[in-house]
């Protein structure tokens, strides 16, 4: 039996991810699989209708999941059909989320209004908008009368963060129902078609009541209206849906259907039709959703694709790809591996040291195997080294780190390695998911950053740096808790630790440096100058002082091990500071994402390594474990 | 004597030595960055890293309160150095610890180098326009031209730092001018105002633009002053004149009244005066042809900024065009061109002009530190893998 343990934990973590990574399509009459590949440009970048549909719902509700108001669980796709096709209906589902108490007072809601105490319908939010457009203003008034008298404008409150961000969720709401038909047509397909038959009449009688000839004016109103409409939507519609036009050198020009209606309709009937065969397309699609008959949904989706494939091949390759990654979640999944492998990790230390020991072992290893093909993956998607942001920063730290901890369970066996694998790659990937809240993670590269080799030899060193110090931390923080709280930290395992540590802090002095000094010249290539004092290269440099600091201290034996393990507890606060702390201060070339959510967390990061420290280098402190 | 310098040997050999300074580093720049949000990076480089002493205003007072970027780097240096000569006796084992500690002295040294030696200009140029000069970002000086031939200007250019220095008095010009340069006044940093005409007293310049406008003293900053001058010119055959100049007084001024050059005659030559930022002179002219700003579809994230170029050598021997955009520099003849702002609607862009001898030298220390650290780790870690194998195989 426990022989066979770790096989059978590996088989069982293989069945699972079987079972998970492969989820089968939805069931439904209508080819929502089809739809939700279909390519758009938003963000500059071309990616499927699902991505859309799910990082929108992230943004709007902090979870991809979605249900009407009968608890019906929606897929991303249907949300997304229904926003853009009935609004009226997606006004009912709850994904707004507010959670600051004067919001919701705002509105006049209490917690209890919204599905789990803190999502609320369009149809909730819709008495009270004008009072958001109120608060709204006033902050921006402020912000305005700051900058014309030469001051900084104030810092928002919570309060006026939360309203700004609401605000901005609204507004993409309604742009995002504006894409692909008027919001407030019944029909928009039976529109185009009346506007299009009507169109040249409409136009000539244009012409003649310019010239102040006698004219249909009721042809010449009709096609005004339209014109109006189809104007609202060029200026508000959020998806660009429409590819390029036939002749169009440029395969980026991709259009919101208001746009691409503007443009059609000067070209008459005829011409009318051939160029908005696109828009004309999604107008059926919507007819069709909006009646609920899967066979012309369907028929539409099977047509309109074939379209895209001459020019778009290659491109449709990558968005078929991303939408079978997104339901894929492999990032959740080695979340659920991680812990499963930490907790295996952690009982080898009460019984079986071997055999759970390998299972825990081998979990890791698997978990780390699905995060480097979701790594890679990403890196084919975007066609860049792997950490563009801070996004993917978080996903290769994590993976770093497990790689490193693998190395050295392969050595030590004695399941730290795997414990702290299991905690890092765990505690990463959650701190990934919430950085992926802001919206899509794959994001273009600002021009100062476009720079593959740059990207791939400095980013990567310096994270890696990152991934080895907060590594170094978790073993002392093991070490710690395991020499204080447990009698588990024999001679042996003491021993075993403090070389780990020691280890993985050079290896951590080496990459951070590199990738420090990497940076350097980077920015002596891009602007000018070796080192600039910029709050990022600072944050990189104190991690090399740091890890220098620790290498010194302990070859002039100025601490012993309890020392050595405090100064790594304290690397993690380093790094911590230097990876998020540097972002909230806002200033500098690297301020690439504010963050103020975060920072109530890193506090709490900071005092709890704080505490650690504390206990590792107080006299007072009994250590259960009488080896240490 | 000897028990003294055992002594001093003693001290900048120490790990603990080392320790401390890198912990005060460590806190150095830390409260550095903090601060930066606060003075901005001009006055972090002045008050904590190019200082001996770190100054943290209080009050309106700049009070030392800690060692400085030169104190800690410097000290540093001393212990590396030392720890070299007397302590790392050479040996093939210690060859990464000789070769990482060598790279990082090469790197404090290449960073003084360049604080020293580097210098930074601009050249901003309108599609089509052509410069043989790039201008200081901050030091201004005091240009007496004669304009008098058609083809080429001749330039006598004075330093800002010597009209501050000569306030009062004249400024020795070795004879290159027909006439002496006395600075009556000097301001750091100045605005301009319409003089009262009503005022009792007659203006304190006698010609050009100083008879209807006057310099006031503003506070001076760290970044951004703007200097004038009241500056009289002397002949053989008496004064000349007193002219008020100031750097706002250009031809790119938004007052159109500022915008005309003073200029005058004397002994049958035409001259212009003129308070202007710093001009570096090169024996080459660049000309912008175009200027590209493309942004991502639907976004306003820039996906490119670049400036085509062409350079060409006064003696003739270079005419080349280049391509210089964001992370993709020109070197040319010891100067580095880099993309640095651009006004594309205008068609506009300013490059950044460095003149950085040491350049290469973070490029070698970082090669060095890299291969002592792998050298040095490597050898521990195989040492390390290759007792546990033996443990491992003398287990039972």
């Amino acid at each position: 039996m426990k022989k066979l343990l770790p096989l059978s934990i590996l088989l069982l973590g293989v069945v699972y991810l079987a079972l998970v990574l492969f989820p089968p399509a939805p069931k439904s009459d209508f080819n929502l699989d089809g739809f939700s590949r279909l390519p758009v440009l938003l963000n500059g970048r071309l990616k499927p209708m699902d991505t859309v549909a799910r990082t929108t719902l992230l943004m709007l509700q902090g979870r991809q999941r979605v249900t009407n108001p009968d608890g019906r669980a929606l897929e991303p796709t249907e949300w997304l059909l229904d926003t853009l096709y009935r609004p009226k209906l997606s006004d009912t589902y709850q994904v707004f989320e507010i959670t600051h108490p004067d919001v919701l007072a705002l509105f006049g809601f209490v917690a209890e209004d919204g599905a789990g105490k803190k999502r609320f319908a369009f149809n909730q939010l819709q008495p009270r908008l004008d009072e958001l457009d109120k608060q709204a203003r006033l902050i921006a008034q402020a912000e305005e009368q700051a900058r014309q008298d030469g001051r900084e404008p104030p810092d928002r409150n919570a309060f006026q963060r939360a309203v700004m961000e609401l605000r901005s969720h609204v507004i993409l709401y309604d742009r995002l129902s504006a894409s692909l038909v008027h919001p407030a047509s019944a029909d928009f397909l039976g529109d185009l078609q009346k506007f299009q038959t009507g169109l040249d009449a409409g136009r000539a009688a244009l012409r003649a009541r310019e010239a102040g000839q006698p004219h249909d004016e009721a042809a010449a109103k009709a096609t005004l209206d339209a014109a109006e409409r189809f104007g609202f939507m060029a200026e508000n519609g959020y998806l660009r849906a429409i590819p390029p036009a036939a002749g169009d050198p440029d395969s980026d020009n991709w259009r919101n259907a208001g746009t691409a209606l503007i443009e059609g309709s000067g070209a008459g009937a005829d011409g009318f039709a051939d160029r908005t065969y696109a828009v004309q397309l999604y107008a059926a699609l919507g007819r069709a959703w909006a009646t609920q008959t899967p066979a012309v949904f369907n028929e539409g989706v099977q047509r309109y694709r074939p379209t895209l494939a001459g020019r778009f091949g290659d491109r449709l390759a990558k968005t078929d790809a991303e939408t079978r990654f997104n339901a894929a979640l492999p990032f959740y999944h080695g979340m659920v591996l991680y812990v499963g492998a930490f907790l295996l990790a952690v009982c080898s230390w009460l019984v079986w040291p071997d055999a759970l020991g390998r299972a825990a072992y081998r979990l890791v290893g698997l978990a780390w195997a699905l995060t480097t093909g979701g790594i890679l993956m990403r890196m084919w998607l975007e066609g860049r080294p792997p950490v563009t942001n801070l996004y993917s920063s978080a996903l290769f730290i994590g993976w770093g780190a497990v790689a490193l901890c693998l190395v050295l369970e392969k050595f030590f066996r004695n399941g730290v390695g795997s414990v702290a694998g299991g905690l890092v790659g765990f505690a990463t990937l959650i701190i990934a998911h919430y950085l992926s809240l802001g919206g899509d993670t794959l994001e273009m590269m600002q021009a100062v950053l476009d720079s593959n080799f740059w990207l791939a030899t400095h980013v990567v060193a310096v994270t890696t740096g990152y991934a080895a110090t907060f590594l170094a931390g978790f073993l002392a923080l093991i070490y710690v808790f395991r020499g204080v709280f447990t009698r588990t930290l024999d001679q042996a395992t003491g021993d075993a630790l403090a070389k780990m540590v020691y280890g993985i802090v050079c290896f951590a002095t080496i990459f951070s440096f590199v990738g420090t000094v990497l940076g350097g010249i980077w920015a002596d290539q891009s602007w000018g100058r070796f080192w600039g004092w910029d709050p990022k290269e600072n944050g990189a440099l104190i991690i090399v002082l740091w890890n220098a600091l620790i290498l010194h201290a302990r070859w002039g034996g100025l601490v012993k091990r309890r020392g050595l393990m405090a100064l790594a507890l304290f690397g993690n606060i380093v790094t911590a500071w230097s990876w998020f702390g540097v972002n909230m201060l806002g200033v500098g070339l690297h301020s690439y994402g504010f963050m103020d959510s975060a920072l109530f967390w890193l506090i709490a990061f900071v005092v709890s390594q704080l505490a650690l420290i504390a206990l590792a280098t107080a006299p007072g402190v009994k250590w259960r474990s009488t080896a240490a | 004597m000897s028990d003294l310098w055992n002594a001093i040997v003693k001290f900048f050999t120490s790990l603990r030595l080392t320790v401390v300074l890198l912990a005060l580093g460590i806190v150095l720049v830390f409260v550095a960055t903090i601060a930066q949000v606060r003075v901005g990076v001009w006055g972090v480089h002045q008050h904590f890293f190019h200082t001996f002493f770190a100054r943290w205003e209080m009050g309106g007072v700049l009070v030392p309160v800690f060692p400085g970027g030169y104190f800690i780097g410097g000290l540093l240096l001393l212990n590396l150095i030392f720890s070299h000569i007397y302590r790392l006796k050479f040996a093939w084992k210690k060859l990464g610890i000789q070769l990482a500690h060598a790279g990082v002295i090469l790197l404090l040294v290449g960073e003084l180098f360049a604080g020293l030696l580097q210098e930074d200009f601009h050249m901003s140029l309108n599609e089509g326009e052509t410069r043989s000069y790039a201008e200081s970002f901050r030091d201004h000086e005091l240009a007496i031209v004669d304009t008098t031939s058609p083809d080429h200007d001749e330039v006598v250019a004075i330093p800002e730092a010597l009209l501050a220095r000569a306030r009062g008095g004249e400024i020795a010009t070795a004879g290159k001018l027909p006439f002496h340069v006395v600075v009556k006044e000097y301001l750091p940093n100045a605005g301009l105002g319409m003089r009262d005409a009503s005022a009792a007293t007659p203006a304190p310049a006698t010609a050009g633009l100083g008879q209807t406008i006057v310099a006031v003293p503003q506070s001076v900053k760290s970044e951004g002053n703007s200097p004038a001058a009241l500056v009289e010119l002397i002949g053989a055959g008496g004064p000349l004149g007193t002219w008020l100049v100031s750097a706002q007084i250009s031809p790119d001024s938004p007052a159109p009244i500022l915008r005309a050059a003073q200029s005058f005659d004397h002994d049958g030559r035409r001259w212009r005066i003129e308070l202007r930022l710093r001009r570096d002179y090169q024996p080459f002219a660049v000309t912008l042809l175009k200027v590209t700003h493309d942004i991502y579809p639907g976004t306003t994230i820039p996906k490119n900024f670049s400036s085509r170029v062409r350079v060409r050598a006064n003696d003739g021997r270079e005419d080349r065009e280049a391509l210089i955009y964001m992370n993709n520099p020109l070197r040319y003849r010891g100067l580095t061109f880099y993309q640095f702002q651009m006004d594309a609607a205008n068609h506009n862009s300013v490059l950044q002009v460095v003149r950085n001898p040491g350049w290469t030298l973070p490029y070698v220390s970082c090669a060095l530190v890299a291969l002592g650290l792998v050298i040095q780790f490597g050898l521990s870690l195989s040492r390390f893998v290759g007792r546990r194998q033996t443990a491992v195989s003398a287990q039972p």
